[in-house]
């Protein structure tokens, strides 16, 4: 993992000691609310529908346990005993006083983390593949790029106030695991006749006008990677609309002037910004890359085969692990999913408990998904047993990855000021009425994904089924839609037609999953079904 | 009627105007009527609450209780965390959101 050096710490510890002057001058009355509210947001503090509301910012999802245990003793002290990891790879503590802030911030700056940018037109926390230095399909490590990207945006003056906020998300897979193409830039590593580079997508989101972001670079060489993404953004920070907005994403931009003319933009700026050697030198680039080095795997040659013989482990073995690029390890998930909880919700000993599994079993490393769940890296097969025993012991075994009770759910109406109905209830509900291992297993991979309102935190344009709360005339209403993907199948969810109620969605679900399941031909994963054969038999189930 | 509400500054709790003071409980909110606006400015000043805002709601046996499901939700807390809401102990509370 990277680590902070001299520069790194000082920044974020003079930006702890700031914001203490700046609370303190909040609470005795020299700032107003207006005054003061762009300086919280600066430093991830939003007052939320019950009390202020701190978004931590956890760089491209990876922490260590060490992290991890800061996070939980922060919930345990000032917060009400839990956290709440997010989409964006980051967590957040629901019930913060604003006097205590600067206390946690400070805490959080001596394990070497903090909230800045996680919050405000700028660019936010780099997001990133979970999977990432651990993953048998990757081309390379995508993290020291997203650490370099990191930097680069850490407090980048030209960038602080950009038309509206900026996510970047970097791979180095074929397969998507960060909903790549639904970011303001996506990056995805590759390889041309042996020189590394990348895939430059921009222009995606989701939001209230979703789009996948079209591709503008098909091949970057990584060593002119910082000067591109550099012109990207001046090219945004210029033309990108401030009068509105609900218009001012740079995927209105590119849509507006379209993808040719922002790409002419961009190569005219590169031409420009190239000359200054913005670029990092190769040695810098190299001792950022050697915190990402490979942990110290053991020689597992002589290490026995998996005893599968238990039913529910080897239901997680199959739903919960996925292949490593190192014989004899194993990428552990661990869902955050369990049958009538809270999406993405962990209690402070949870986290504790991660955390000390991630030291005894994955070299004290653990990452956060985007899916809000928390995954071991670096597991050394023989001790998947372990692990899962642990597991099963804090409640946290739910062999559900991918299935249909894998939901991610924003926290909605429930805690969100922006919220028109409740999410997670609705996620309850689902969870429960689906809760069968067998049956999820027999439906196979299904991304449910709910949003409380248009702002579409919880990705519901992108689930394979998503749901929309809407406020219809002071009731929660949902829309119902089929067909996203953030994956490499990217895609867009079309909407069934009238909303539900809350328990209208979920009889709604299940009528389509009914029919999926008379729709499906052997191997077809239910978006594989909703591709092949429309709307329309399903619209057919839900509406008669 | 109209209730006042906003955030307590410090804590962040949410509070309800009692018509002397503020209150964490919506029991206690008073009818503003039209002085609302001109309340919220006066105690914002006073950093007595943060963010003050008038809103709907309509007099019931038990109290006040706000017209719009999410001061409801704000009035009693999440309702899929009971122990988290201000009658943690009453496991029909969240009914009264709905």
């Amino acid at each position: 993992m990277y680590q902070y050096d001299t520069y790194d710490q000082s920044i974020v510890d003079a930006r702890v000691a700031e914001f203490r002057d700046q609370v303190e001058r909040r609470l005795s009355g020299h700032l107003t609310e207006d005054q003061f509210k762009p300086l919280r947001l600066m430093n991830g503090l939003y007052l939320q529908l019950h009390a202020y509301m701190l978004r931590v910012a956890i760089p491209y999802g990876t922490l260590s346990s060490t992290q991890m245990r800061v996070l939980a003793d922060i919930a345990r002290t000032y917060d009400r005993d839990y956290g709440h990891f997010t989409t964006r790879q980051n967590l957040q503590f629901n019930w913060i006083k604003l006097a205590d802030t600067p206390d946690i911030l400070e805490k959080l700056a001596k394990v070497e983390m903090h909230a800045i940018q996680t919050s405000g037109n700028c660019i936010r926390n780099i997001s990133s593949d979970q999977f990432a230095g651990a993953a048998a399909d990757e081309l390379t490590d995508p993290r020291p790029w997203a650490e370099l990207l990191r930097q680069w945006s850490t407090f980048h003056p030209e960038f602080s106030y950009l038309p509206r906020k900026f996510k970047i998300a970097v791979i180095a897979a074929d397969e998507d695991r960060a909903a790549m193409r639904l970011h303001d830039i996506g990056l995805r590593i590759v390889e041309q006749d042996g020189v590394a580079g990348a895939q430059v997508y921009v222009g995606g989101g989701m939001g209230r006008t979703p789009m996948i972001a079209p591709l503008v670079a098909d091949f970057v060489p990584l060593s002119d990677l910082m000067s591109y993404l550099e012109a990207c953004l001046r090219v945004y920070n210029r033309y990108g609309r401030r009068d509105n907005m609900y218009k001012a994403r740079i995927k209105i931009l590119i849509h507006e002037i379209g993808v040719d003319k922002y790409r002419a933009e961009v190569a005219e700026e590169f031409a420009h910004i190239k000359t200054l050697g913005i670029d990092p030198p190769q040695a810098e680039f190299d001792r950022i890359a050697a915190f990402f080095a490979d942990p110290a795997f053991a020689d597992t040659s002589a290490d026995a085969q998996v005893d599968r013989s238990d039913a529910g482990f080897a239901a997680w073995l199959d739903q919960n692990t996925h292949a490593h690029k190192r014989a004899g390890y194993t990428i552990v998930t661990i869902s955050l999913k369990p049958t009538g909880g809270i999406p993405g919700d962990a209690s402070a000993d949870q986290i504790d408990a991660m955390a000390d599994l991630a030291e005894a079993y994955s070299f004290a490393e653990l990452r956060v998904t985007h899916a809000q769940n928390i995954v071991l890296p670096h597991v050394r097969s023989a001790d998947l047993r372990a692990v899962y025993d642990r597991l099963v012991a804090i409640g946290l075994a739910e062999a559900n990855l991918d299935l249909i009770t894998d939901i991610i759910a924003c926290p909605g109406l429930d805690y969100c000021s922006l919220a028109n109905a409740r999410s997670i209830p609705l996620a309850q509900k689902i969870a429960d009425r689906f809760a069968d291992p067998v049956r999820q297993r027999d439906l196979g991979e299904l991304k449910l994904k709910i949003s409380g309102c248009i702002n579409a935190c919880g990705h519901h344009h992108a689930g394979h089924i998503g749901i929309l709360g809407v406020d219809r005339k002071g009731t929660e209403n949902y829309q119902l839609l089929l067909g996203g993907s953030g994956a490499e199948d990217v895609s867009l969810g079309k909407i069934t037609g009238p909303g539900f109620s809350e328990d209208g969605v979920v009889d709604a679900i299940e009528r389509v999953t009914d029919r999926y399941l008379t729709e499906r031909t052997e191997g077809e994963r239910f978006v594989d079904t909703y591709r092949r054969v429309g709307m329309e038999p399903f619209k057919e189930a839900i509406y008669g | 009627m109209k209730l006042l509400t906003g955030n307590d500054l410090a804590s962040g709790d949410v509070t309800w105007w009692t018509g002397r003071d503020w209150s964490r409980h919506v029991e206690d909110a008073a009818d503003v009527g039209q002085d609302g606006e001109r309340i919220a400015s006066v105690e914002e000043a006073a950093r007595r609450v943060n963010v003050p805002y008038v809103i709907d709601a309509v007099a019931t046996p038990e109290g006040p209780r706000p017209a719009h499901i999410k001061d409801r939700i704000r009035a009693l807390g999440p309702t899929v965390r009971a122990d988290l809401t201000l009658k943690p102990a009453d496991p029909e509370a969240g009914a009264w959101v709905i």
